[in-house]
């Protein structure tokens, strides 16, 4: 036995007299990998630890959503905006809303733009976190992501007290919110804004100037401003390589340019430019997300009487009315009726509309021939478009450098994948 | 002087003509060139030193099965970030023939956004370096995204285009 299998001829692997010769070596990482987080293949060529090249194969999670939403109404296409970028829902969520709201042309009231605005920050600061915990994770260091995931969960607590439901949202509908907050939601919120920063602090100092994840992290997985903006990046990790482009600046939405907020900027472009970058931002949303509180509770305690507006009042036609009217009220139940039964024609109208999500502008090109559903809907998903560029950045570095790019980068298989 | 809509269509109707037309859907301006055109209409937004569009978007398809002989639209989104404004370019082409110039020499990220738009409506895109398949299985052989292939079951009646708003 032991010298059959030591004859190559006879030898139940077969491998080519190619690969018997060359020096390098084919790794196969992923598609499901502890590594990858997601679902991501990399067959790469390396030479000892250092990679030669990668050739990425995506559509491993496709789910045709642009032709779905083809055949859906607008108001249930917020389920599969959900399913896009699954670490931070509610901004795909209320990207889509704004993006029917322009087709409509209906002006939602600034009650409702703060209500967006928190929900959009703190899903920012989920999004980050979840993030930047994982580069932690994969650098070694798995304490830091202990502690703010506990954190994440508070936010998905203030969500599912808001809308129901934790990480596929569906929150909000067309014109604004399905229901008002409640005052559990604000008592949540409070708890968070006034716990959460102490936890972020912690969470700064074991990592931001801890040695061997500055040694593991600075230098790892580079691009410059130039490649990043050939390559279409956007969102922090075009912040990180220094250029300051941010949607809610550029194109604001939802009464963004009342707010005072900073851009924060890098050099480099690498890992841990884009760590630092994303801490920033987290800081940024909590700030913005205090301001938008305050700005509802000074707008409920000058105008109590609009205490209940939260949502536009035009977008009846799109927004399920509540139940109590629906039982009453004659109004209400055909709207009701209608809605369900799809009988809500839209303008003849082609829209593009897109938000900072947390990995960047979040497009929606919309075109509409005026029937109940989209003729054609495009998402522009920022990390499709950036993660072409993963094997030019990861070329000649070595493969745990690899590793934490794809983890930095926060390539999200939903996103990819559409 | 901040580029506004109009500064855009003057200076590129002064260097191709007639041939493009206009609109402004949304405040968004948005030109259709022939399609052989589209490189060149690209590069000079690109290299003039006032339009300055040097950031790609988006790029996608549409498919019109009504529009004879130019059933495919290939759509960019075009930006320029200084002077924070946007382009949309469309060319049309016939589905027999659906030949479009690669952009992704001009813009790396036009690599796998074709790819998607070969992908799904079977756009050709002429000197693209690897034009494969990227969402779908290799061995399909069909563009999805086509409006001939419908969503539903054809058999089912409570589903109809009517129900949709249409016909």
């Amino acid at each position: 036995m032991s010298e059959q299998l030591t004859t190559t001829g006879q030898h139940h692997i077969k491998l080519s007299e190619e690969s018997l010769q060359k020096q390098t070596t084919t790794l196969n990482l992923g598609p499901t990998h502890p590594a990858t987080h997601g679902v991501f293949q990399n067959i790469m060529e390396i030479d000892g630890e250092r990679v030669m090249e990668t050739v990425p194969t995506v559509g491993y999670i496709h789910r045709a959503f642009e032709k779905i939403a083809e055949r859906r109404p607008y108001y249930q296409i917020t389920t599969l905006t959900d399913r896009l970028n699954y670490c931070s829902a509610p901004i795909n969520n209320m990207g889509w809303h704004m993006t029917v709201e322009k087709l409509l042309g209906i002006q939602t009231p600034k009650r409702v733009d703060y209500m967006r605005i928190v929900v959009m920050e703190l899903s920012r600061i989920a999004d980050h976190l979840v993030c930047n915990s994982v580069v932690a994770v994969d650098t070694g260091a798995l304490t830091g992501f202990t502690y703010v995931f506990q954190y994440r969960e508070k936010i998905y607590e203030i969500f599912e007290e808001i809308c129901g439901s934790r990480l596929t949202t569906n929150m909000g509908r067309v014109g604004g919110f399905e229901r008002n907050f409640t005052d559990t939601a604000f008592a949540k919120l409070d708890d968070f804004i006034a716990t959460f920063p102490k936890v972020m602090e912690e969470f700064q100092s074991l990592l931001d100037r801890n040695r061997i994840f500055m040694d593991r992290c600075i230098g790892a997985g580079p691009i410059n401003a130039e490649r990043a903006l050939n390559y279409g990046f956007t969102g922090p990790n075009l912040r990180a390589a220094g250029v300051d482009y941010d949607v809610r600046v550029a194109q604001p939405y939802c009464s963004y340019e009342e707010f005072d907020f900073k851009v924060p900027v890098g050099t480099t472009g690498d890992v841990y430019d884009r760590y630092l970058v994303r801490n920033a931002e987290i800081w940024e949303s909590l700030s913005l997300v205090k301001q938008a509180l305050a700005k509802i509770r000074k707008m409920d305690a000058e105008f109590p009487e609009q205490k209940n507006v939260y949502y536009a009042l035009e977008a009846d036609h799109f927004h399920l009315p509540a139940k109590p009217d629906v039982y009453t009220k004659m109004e209400a139940l055909i709207y009701h009726f209608k809605i369900i039964m799809g009988e809500i024609d839209a303008p003849v109208g082609e829209v593009y509309h897109s938000v900072e999500g947390g990995n960047g502008e979040l497009g929606f090109y919309l075109i509409s021939d005026g029937g109940r559903t989209p003729y054609r809907l495009h998402f522009r998903r920022p990390c499709f478009i950036y993660y072409q560029a993963y094997p030019e950045i990861v070329s000649g570095g070595l493969l745990s450098d690899a590793v934490i790019t794809l983890s930095s980068l926060n390539v999200i298989a939903g996103e990819l994948d559409g | 002087m901040a580029l506004t809509n109009e500064i855009i269509q003057q200076k590129l109707t002064e260097k191709f003509g007639e041939q493009l037309t206009w609109d402004t859907p949304y405040g968004l301006l948005t030109v259709t060139a022939p399609a052989e055109m589209n490189l060149k209409i690209m590069q000079h937004l690109y290299d003039d030193e006032t339009l300055r569009f040097r950031f790609m978007t988006d790029l996608t398809a549409v498919h019109y099965p009504e529009r004879a002989g130019e059933e495919l639209c290939v759509v960019y989104l075009l930006h320029n970030m200084q002077d924070n404004i946007r382009l949309r370019l469309k060319v049309y082409v016939p589905s027999e023939k659906p030949d479009v110039y690669t952009a992704s020499k001009l813009f790396s990220t036009a690599n796998w956004m074709e790819r998607e738009a070969y992908d799904f409506f079977g756009v050709n895109f002429i000197g693209h370096p690897n034009l494969i398949r990227i969402m779908n299985v290799d061995e399909m052989e069909h563009f999805p995204m086509r409006k001939e292939y419908e969503m539903e079951d054809p058999t089912r009646r409570d589903k109809d285009d009517e129900m949709f708003g249409r016909g």
